[in-house]
């Protein structure tokens, strides 16, 4: 197994490919399990063994090991027995530790949760695992996905795969910095506002928010119900458009989902040719570092040069995407997260003797200082003198956004801009001042306010640090979205 | 917009089962106001002819046929609660 190349290796080779090396594509993984060359059991072991192995990046809260030797065994003997395990034979994955899944508690990194046992599993989880793909560990994330570091978690900060006094982003950092040092090819995290793409972006890896109710979000921890979404990380856009492949669809357990593509996420069109594509000028503002701006801009060049029509677009109301989401995301978390409330779920604060005294304390005690601040402050905009002033106003905003989303893209095929504002910051850094660690989320929010599909892909190194590029397409074209990425990513490699 | 006090903090907090201590209440007051501060910004928007957003992708009254699905046994389900009796959760005693 390769070492973590030391960061000013990385700087001169200017390349992500020496991370790329433990796993082959999924397909191929897949396919060696189905025809016996390799066993189940044995990248269930690897994929243990890397997490082992790479411990002090904090990346993992617990391991389902027993039930991931379980599983692979069943899976070698179906392929022994001659029947087809699956799409994703064998694969093993880490889902965030917001997703149920058997094996394990599920604590959605906080204190409130730890102790729960997962009564059935997620929707996503069923159908990886009907696909023959193997849950090996749940990862680290910002306790309930309440942030953009993983210092939110209630247990520990998960660290950057690239340079450790670094975040990985958030709130699904745990799996991102998985993926990017090879714990396993693929992993699940959830995206509200950022929490896919943000991590994928620091920590070098294909992080996909797919269209708002393309994946069924039943038996995942609710954050902001308009907004969240589940996406995969991966090394690879190939690896993440199967992952898709086998994720996508109607679900009855969750109201929210869409049909489908009629056509394979994967199989996909790497052309750029005659595309049309936008540079979102609020994501590529004047703020921007100059090392992301770039990457983004070498990679802009290279699909121009492929022959994409570049145009610039703006999209001029995302400037108060932030500010939106801040209002409706909190309003909806203080709704979701009052089932919170000491009885129902394992933590409880033992001292009180009534009722009332019982949720009081039970909140107080179990949830963090970020799950406090977003129930008050959602509190706060649901409030019967504060309503119209800012729970309807953000809902009127985020009506103005969609429409010049929807503008913008009869005009376009695709939106490209940064992902992050700046490159993986500190550890510490943003921690003790919340609205700065909402800024992170500056270019994100607005994918989400939308329902439409985003992807952060990587396109290179600045002063040792990965960068991503986001790119955005309109509702329910996942598919285009994941060939233009596709595309992208050959053309950095290239 | 007034500005928050203290008080609304406080109240906001009630409202939210939350318990603060003098030093909670104090960060969470200046967090808060920055943050409500931030969002304050909208308040400017022309929004003039548009109708609210909740729902996005375009669903509205999606059915399901009401059928009952078997999952989990009643005791398997009460394992997750702090307590329980007679396949029910306990709680606290409500009148005191």
């Amino acid at each position: 197994m390769p070492q973590m190349p030391r960061a000013g290796i990385l700087k001169l080779s200017g390349s992500l490919s020496n991370f790329m090396a433990v796993w082959k594509p999924i397909t191929e993984l897949a396919a060696d399990v189905r025809s016996g060359s390799a066993s189940a059991r044995e990248l269930v072991q690897r994929a243990l063994d890397a997490i082992e192995k790479k411990q002090e990046y904090q990346a993992i809260i617990t391991t389902t090991k027993q039930r991931a030797l379980e599983r692979a065994e069943h899976i070698d003997a179906m392929a022994a027995a001659g029947k087809d395990p699956g799409q994703l034979a064998g694969v093993p994955f880490i889902a965030k530790d917001n997703f149920l899944v058997f094996g394990a508690e599920m604590t959605a990194a906080s204190n409130m949760l730890r102790g729960f046992v997962p009564p059935y599993q997620s929707t996503a989880i069923e159908k990886l695992e009907a696909a023959g793909a193997i849950c090996v560990a749940k990862a680290n994330l910002d306790a309930f996905a309440h942030g953009s570091s993983t210092e939110n978690s209630d247990f520990f900060t998960t660290l950057n795969p690239y340079d450790k006094t670094r975040v990985p982003g958030g709130s699904s950092g745990g799996s991102a910095t998985a993926v990017a040092l090879e714990m396993a090819p693929f992993a699940l995290g959830t995206d509200t506002g950022s929490s896919v793409r943000l991590p994928a972006a620091f920590c070098g890896v294909v992080g996909l928010k797919p269209t708002y109710g393309l994946v069924s979000r039943s038996g995942v921890v609710a954050m902001a119900s308009s907004l969240d979404v589940i996406g995969p990380l991966a090394k690879t856009v190939d690896d993440a458009a199967i992952v898709l492949e086998v994720m996508a669809g109607r679900d009855d357990l969750d109201g929210t989902t869409i049909e489908r593509d009629k056509l394979p996420y994967t199989d996909l069109s790497a052309s750029v040719k005659g595309c049309k594509i936008g540079i979102l000028k609020e994501y590529m503002d004047e703020h921007l570092d100059a090392g992301v701006r770039g990457q983004i801009d070498k990679a802009i060049a290279s699909l121009r040069q492929e022959g994409a029509e570049i145009v610039e677009v703006s999209v001029p109301t995302l400037t108060l995407s932030l500010a939106v989401y801040y209002i409706l995301c909190p309003a909806e978390v203080s709704s979701n997260l009052s089932r919170y409330d000491g009885q129902r779920y394992p933590f409880s604060d033992g001292s009180a003797t009534d009722l009332d005294t019982s949720y009081t304390r039970s909140r107080s005690n179990g949830f963090g200082d970020e799950a406090k601040r977003r129930i008050m402050i959602g509190t706060h905009v649901l409030s019967s003198g504060y309503y119209d002033a800012y729970y309807e106003k953000a809902q009127l905003v985020r009506t103005k956004i969609i429409n010049e989303f929807n503008k913008a893209f009869e005009r376009v095929d695709f939106l490209i801009g940064a992902v992050s504002p700046t490159p993986p910051f500190k550890i510490g850094e943003k921690s003790q001042d919340p609205l700065e660690m909402y800024l992170a989320d500056l270019f994100m929010t607005g994918s989400n306010l939308a329902g439409n599909a985003s992807i952060s892909v990587p396109v290179g190194m600045s002063e040792g640090l990965p960068v991503g590029m986001q790119i955005l397409a309109p509702q329910g074209k996942d598919r285009d979205l994941l060939g233009i990425s596709k595309a992208v990513e050959g053309l950095v490699a290239s | 917009m007034a500005k928050l006090s203290k008080d609304d903090v406080l109240k906001l907090a009630r409202l939210s089962k939350l318990e603060l201590t003098d030093l909670q209440l104090e960060k969470f007051t200046k967090e808060l106001e920055a943050i409500v501060g931030y969002v304050e910004q909208l308040q400017e928007v022309d929004v003039t002819g548009l109708e609210p957003t909740s729902q996005v992708n375009g669903l509205t009254n999606v059915m399901r046929p009401d059928e009952v699905r078997q999952y989990q046994t009643p005791e398997e389900l009460l394992k997750n609660a702090p307590d329980a009796e007679s396949g029910h959760i306990k709680t606290k005693r409500i009148i005191v």
